[in-house]
């Protein structure tokens, strides 16, 4: 079954960050909680987006990932994209580090 | 250039202050996601894939030398050391922290600076000819058209929440450089049969889903009637335009439904309610802005410099990029300097920290202090004497900034695309440098002449791609980055939507695809004067649609 994890923008630097199901963000996909499709995912979602969080950052959704395990890698190229940095400026974002 | 008088600096300072007080109200949870976001739309404060994104606007795309320095000292206090200038002769910061904008805001407004109307559904800033004031065909300068534009829009009650955004560009020269026909508003100043000058007045232009040519509603238009026929335009537009879809909410929408006679009958009906109002310009305040706008104080020098002249009969790569990149000016002994942001490879329109403050130094040296954006997301010194120009260049090359390409194939316009950009599909960047690497020699670039590439990630094109002579929009399909290409576009004053040539291409076939459209070209054209423009309208899609897909 594919999986998923919730993805949002952290509201006071902008940063793309991933959510762990203990009610942490982070700034590394392979932190986030994997779940799968349907109500789980639906669940996360809604733990996510609860008054607290809507403090800590700005439009949570699902983005479906291609692997389980330590190493998650989102399946639209777009996903992938915000977890590494722009693909034309290396030095820049997630992936400079 | 136009300096705030205590209104407008009042009016720029208050609005920093009431923005902090409301980031603070979205921080502390005082307000939600949901009522905050607008409120930061209007302060030029976007959400990108990485980051927020802060778009400072430059009124038609006029820069002081001190404001260009506060964006250097932008880019490297608070952002990562560069910034972009787009296709509306702005410029945008790719990585601000919210907490931080602002004192960004602040640090602006320093310098006569903000981020109002660079989003949401206003009459966003204008823009226009970068060569105003400087080049030999004009007839009037715009910018001080621009800044009564300017004012009368900023923050007009009336016009906060039109249907959709709305944008106005102002062209005084026949030759447009400004592509007011893609504007939902354009204004060409022209001579009527008396001689005034006055405006003819486009609209409905745009580009987006469904690309339209404006179309002229107004022959001629006496200049102290331009904010009441605005003002008419706007209302009519704000009363009749469509709220129910925001794919069809833009002005060029309602004048294509209802065609542009009623269009302009219903203009010309509540016009004559407003006409002579307050909104009619008197003489004094038309003068007391044009008095911004005055000629810097030129020399008075002979038509040949002997310096330059040596110069360029001496030095190859001098002359190179006196020949592309060096444009006549109207003052006897000065020139136009284009400084190409587009060097082989890379990214176009971005300029990192120490370019903007070296440029700031070269205009204050050669160029009375004032720097103009592009549209095609370049710069220029408008008005540099000849016997400088060696100077200039060999200081621009020391920083990466005299790339001999203005008006070539690796002259091209791509937006950030899906490297940055929430609304994108696929990336633009990365084809543009692809591009700009196969094409990159310059002996090959001279060859193909002029030509203009724009490419777009997504529909709503915000590079203009449907009228670049070479139009490509990137799609996803299935997941993968696809490019469709266009052909025949142009922008100028015989402005024309290119037309799809067939099929996309993969992001493995595209550079081949333009590569072969170009071949195509140099094989078919009948001598090396005819551009690829000339040569396509005159032998039509068929051979170049032959050489891409015949084989398929």
């Amino acid at each position: 079954m594919t999986k998923q994890v919730v993805t949002a923008n952290r509201l006071d630097d902008g940063l793309a960050v991933f959510y762990k199901a203990d009610d942490s963000w982070h700034s590394s996909i392979d932190q986030a909680s994997q779940v799968d499709v349907g109500p789980e995912a639906e669940a996360l979602l809604a733990q996510a987006s609860d008054e607290k969080n809507q403090l800590c950052v700005v439009g949570p959704y699902l983005i479906d990932i291609d692997k389980e395990g330590a190493h998650a890698t989102p399946v639209r190229y777009r996903e992938m994209i915000r977890t590494l940095g722009p693909s034309v400026r290396p030095d820049l974002g997630y992936q400079a580090k | 250039m136009y300096k705030y008088d205590d209104y407008d600096q009042q009016l720029v300072d208050e609005r920093v202050e009431q923005f902090r007080e409301q980031v603070k109200r979205r921080l502390s949870g005082e307000l939600s996601e949901e009522e905050f976001r607008p409120l930061r739309l209007m302060n030029g404060v976007y959400l990108q894939l990485h980051a927020y994104m802060l778009r400072v606007a430059i009124p038609y795309g006029t820069i002081s030398t001190a404001q260009m320095r506060q964006f250097a000292y932008i880019a490297r206090t608070y952002d990562k050391g560069y910034g972009h200038f787009t296709t509306r002769q702005n410029i945008q910061f790719n990585w601000p922290k919210l907490v931080d904008i602002p004192d960004i805001l602040k640090d602006l407004s320093k310098v006569q600076m903000h981020a109002i109307q660079t989003s949401g559904n206003c009459i966003r800033n204008t823009t226009a000819d970068q060569y105003a004031g400087a080049s030999f065909d004009e007839l009037e300068d715009p910018r001080p058209w621009c800044e009564i534009i300017r004012q009368w829009s900023t923050m007009h009650p009336e016009f906060t929440y039109l249907p959709r955004k709305f944008k106005m560009a102002v062209t005084g020269s026949p030759s447009d450089r400004a592509a007011v026909a893609i504007h939902d508003i354009g204004l060409r100043i022209r001579r009527d049969d008396q001689g005034e000058l006055g405006f003819e007045v486009m609209v409905g232009g745009g580009l987006g889903r469904t690309p339209m040519i404006g179309k002229t509603i107004c022959e001629f238009l006496p200049k102290e009637d331009l904010l009441s026929y605005l003002e008419a335009i706007l209302r009519v537009y704000n009363q009749f335009g469509r709220r129910d879809n925001k794919y069809k909410a833009r002005i060029k929408i309602l004048v294509h439904e209802i065609g542009a006679d009623t269009f302009a009958d219903l203009v010309e009906k509540e016009w004559g309610h407003i006409r002579d109002s307050a909104l009619q310009l008197p003489q004094n305040e038309i003068d007391a802005i044009k008095a911004h706008f005055t000629p810097p104080p030129f020399e008075v020098l002979p038509s040949l410099s002997s310096v330059f002249s040596d110069k360029v009969a001496t030095d190859q790569g001098f002359a190179y990029w006196v020949k592309n990149n060096v444009r006549e000016h109207k003052q006897q002994g000065y020139a136009i300097a284009n400084i190409s942001l587009k060097p082989v490879g890379g990214i176009p329109g971005d300029i990192s920290h120490t370019q903007m403050d070296a440029l700031a130094d070269l205009a204050d040296q050669y160029s009375f202090g004032e720097i103009r954006s592009t549209h095609e997301q370049n710069l220029v010194l408008a008005h540099v004497k000849r016997d400088d120009l060696y100077a200039l260049w060999q200081k621009l090359d020391a920083y990466d900034l005299a790339t001999p390409n203005s008006g070539l194939v690796t002259d091209l316009i791509a937006c950030p695309g899906l490297d940055y950009c929430a609304l994108a599909n696929s990336r633009s960047i990365p084809l543009a440098q692809r591009i700009s690497n196969r094409f990159g020699e310059l002996d090959r670039q001279h060859d193909i002449g002029k030509i203009q590439i724009k490419i777009s990630g997504c529909i709503n094109a915000c590079t203009h791609h449907h009228v670049g002579h070479i139009g490509i929009l990137g799609v996803d399909k299935k997941g993968q980055e696809f490019y469709q290409i266009t052909l025949g576009g142009r922008a100028d004053e015989q402005a024309k939507i290119g037309k799809i040539v067939g099929a996309g291409f993969s992001t493995d076939e595209v550079v081949d695809a333009v590569e072969t459209l170009i071949d195509t070209y140099l094989d078919l054209r009948d001598n090396k004067e005819e551009t690829f423009l000339d040569a396509f309208n005159r032998v039509g899609e068929q051979p170049f649609k032959e050489a891409l897909y015949g084989a398929r």
